[in-house]
């Protein structure tokens, strides 16, 4: 599927901010094909035989493990799901040798998701096998960001020039993080939106614009990135109430009106519906949120397909 | 609360209004509830008919309607105190035509409700203006933040939690932050309560030769400062509510100076006592 010869120089993809214009390009190019596989009656290639991934998650998740999983044997890989709570990390193993144990196991290509920021590339240094983020505290997300803009790129068939507003709790998304990161390094002019104690002003590069009115932020936006409030998230105090964070930036049918007839709703999951976004919205043919889900397992075939071809 | 049928002179008094940069002799004629022209001598000379009122305001001031941004109508909750009636009463009797009254009611003004309640109620029964002024933290405990978005939409002009401050610097970093998008002032009451606690005056030789638990400057003083470094930090509006101390005005001018959003008021009821230390609510500080 890269028929050109082109690689990845590096052996893991710990973030967006390290991949250049021509990286992410092969990604989604390459994503594409398989996107045609996962539509076939026989969804899966033998491609990967004989790899072996493993899913280290030292957080809860489900879509995102899900979705690496089932790439993973799409491709025909064999796939581990070592979660922590099994591990012996509760028994006070040092997280780097899991990792190694998990290496000397004979694993090709390591998933990692943590709470703490930084912690696959500190693996990515320790191991031989190829490391991919699916999500470091509140750093990136990097394969979050590649299906996004897969998913951007079907609809509009370009990213330079769209406009793309990503609504929310910047502060601590690390999928907002991968994504600016993604869609400008691709040329898109991004926004963001949401109350200033969840977008840091200072913190953030002076030539991206942000909004704190969803009603001016919204005007001809050709994408709106919607994020999910983590209710669950120990120090809160970002706003008041979800009440009032949905009366001031929740996505409603009025709001959409503002942006470019027919733009693209997304959302990274799981929603809070009447929090974030309403299910007249959700639920709308302007969403793409399903798609998301669907070129997730393309995006993260392409990304398994070559860090595994980097090293023939 | 505009009378549309008054027509008055006011003539033979001192008038004074800071914006035009009058400041002396002057009278005004008044035509349909609406002040139409301010006369720079005593105005026995304006030709009016009868049904003009006339004031003779001779030794006496002219003033613009004046702004109390810092009141207490107890209402809802303590109308034994006062009620929002009675207070704007007094106000007009002091020359206020526009009050902002603190949220410091029961229940609290932290929600719309509240909010719409004093609203309603002072534009049925008010003697003048009343702008509600919504709490930062629910119930003014300090510990999360009130719906001040809902509050603004509902009419409030600015927050404080008025009587208490926002203890957590956290917490009052959020306010700042999040008042910005509203662009609403957000007005401390600066005192460190670990500091201050128990004490009813100014902390000196006079608190103890009086057996009183004393208040140090320093209580003011450092709370005053860490809200200005928050102002600072966030970009958000700050008012300091009857500053005390002049440590506290000294930080103020600097920020002032260095261009940081805040604005101060001192204890009016301490003015005329300058020097002198009583025990009031506030203490009176050096």
């Amino acid at each position: 599927m890269s028929e050109t010869g082109q690689q990845l120089r590096n052996k893991d993809i710990v973030g967006i901010k390290d991949l250049s214009c021509d990286e992410i390009e092969l990604i989604l190019n390459t994503a594409v094909g398989f996107r045609d596989v996962l539509r076939r009656d026989i969804k899966k290639v033998p491609t990967l035989r004989g790899k072996t991934v493993v899913n280290l998650f030292f957080e809860p998740s489900t879509r995102t493990r899900t979705s690496f999983e089932l790439a993973a044997k799409r491709l025909s890989t064999d796939v581990i799901n070592f979660s922590v709570s099994a591990s012996s990390m509760v028994k006070g193993e040092s997280l780097i040798d899991t990792a190694m144990t998990i290496q000397a196991l004979g694993a090709d290509i390591v998933i990692i998701r943590h709470s703490s920021s930084g912690v696959p590339h500190l693996l990515a240094r320790h191991l031989n096998a190829s490391v991919i983020n699916a999500g470091d505290g509140i750093n990136e997300h990097p394969t979050q960001a590649l299906l996004d803009a897969f998913t951007i790129m079907e609809k509009y068939s370009r990213i330079k020039g769209l406009k793309i507003a990503i609504v929310g709790d910047i502060l601590h998304s690390r999928v907002a993080k991968s994504n600016i990161y993604c869609l400008r390094t691709l040329g898109a002019e991004v926004r963001l939106i949401g109350p200033p104690t969840l977008i840091p002003e200072g913190l953030i590069d002076p030539d991206i614009e942000i909004f704190h009115s969803m009603e001016e932020g919204l005007r001809d936006i050709d994408v709106v990135m919607m994020l999910r409030i983590q209710m669950e998230r120990q120090d809160r105090g970002f706003f008041p109430t979800t009440d009032e964070y949905f009366r001031f930036w929740g996505l409603t049918l009025e709001r959409l009106s503002l942006a470019r007839p027919g733009a693209m709703v997304m959302h990274p999951g799981p929603m809070n519906r009447g929090i974030e976004i309403v299910s007249a919205v959700a639920d709308s043919p302007q969403s793409v949120i399903l798609e998301q889900v669907t070129n997730g397992i393309a995006a993260r075939m392409a990304v398994l397909y070559l860090l595994s071809g980097r090293r023939g | 609360m505009m009378r549309k049928d008054l027509n008055l002179i006011i003539r033979n008094g001192h008038v004074i209004d800071p914006s035009q940069g009058i400041d002396g002799k002057g009278a005004l004629l008044v035509e349909g509830g609406k002040i139409k022209e301010v006369f720079q001598d005593s105005g026995f000379g304006i030709q009016a008919d009868s049904t003009y009122e006339i004031i003779d305001a001779g030794g006496l001031y002219v003033l613009p309607g004046l702004v109390d941004m810092h009141v207490h109508l107890r209402e809802p909750g303590y109308e034994y105190k006062e009620t929002i009636k009675t207070g704007t009463m007094a106000a007009v009797r002091g020359g206020f035509t526009s009050v902002c009254c603190m949220p410091n009611t029961k229940p609290v003004n932290d929600n719309e409700t509240v909010t719409e309640f004093i609203l309603r109620k002072a534009y049925a029964e008010g003697a003048c203006y009343v702008y509600t002024i919504g709490a930062i933290t629910k119930g003014q405990k300090g510990e999360e933040l009130a719906e001040m978005g809902m509050m603004r939409e509902a009419g409030c002009v600015a927050f404080s939690d008025d009587g208490l401050p926002v203890m957590n610097s956290l917490l009052m970093r959020r306010a700042l932050e999040y008042s910005k998008v509203f662009g609403v002032t957000i007005i401390s009451h600066a005192e460190d309560l670990n500091l201050s606690s128990g004490g009813v005056m100014n902390e000196g030789p006079l608190s103890l030769r009086l057996g009183l638990r004393g208040i140090p400057v320093e209580a003011e003083v450092i709370a005053i400062k860490r809200d200005i470094e928050l102002a600072a930090l966030t970009g958000g509006r700050l008012h300091i509510a009857h500053v005390s101390t002049a440590g506290g005005v000294r930080a103020i001018r600097e920020a002032k100076r260095d261009g940081i959003e805040v604005t101060a008021e001192p204890v009016r009821i301490t003015l005329p006592l300058q020097r002198k230390q009583y025990v009031i609510t506030i203490p009176m500080q050096r």
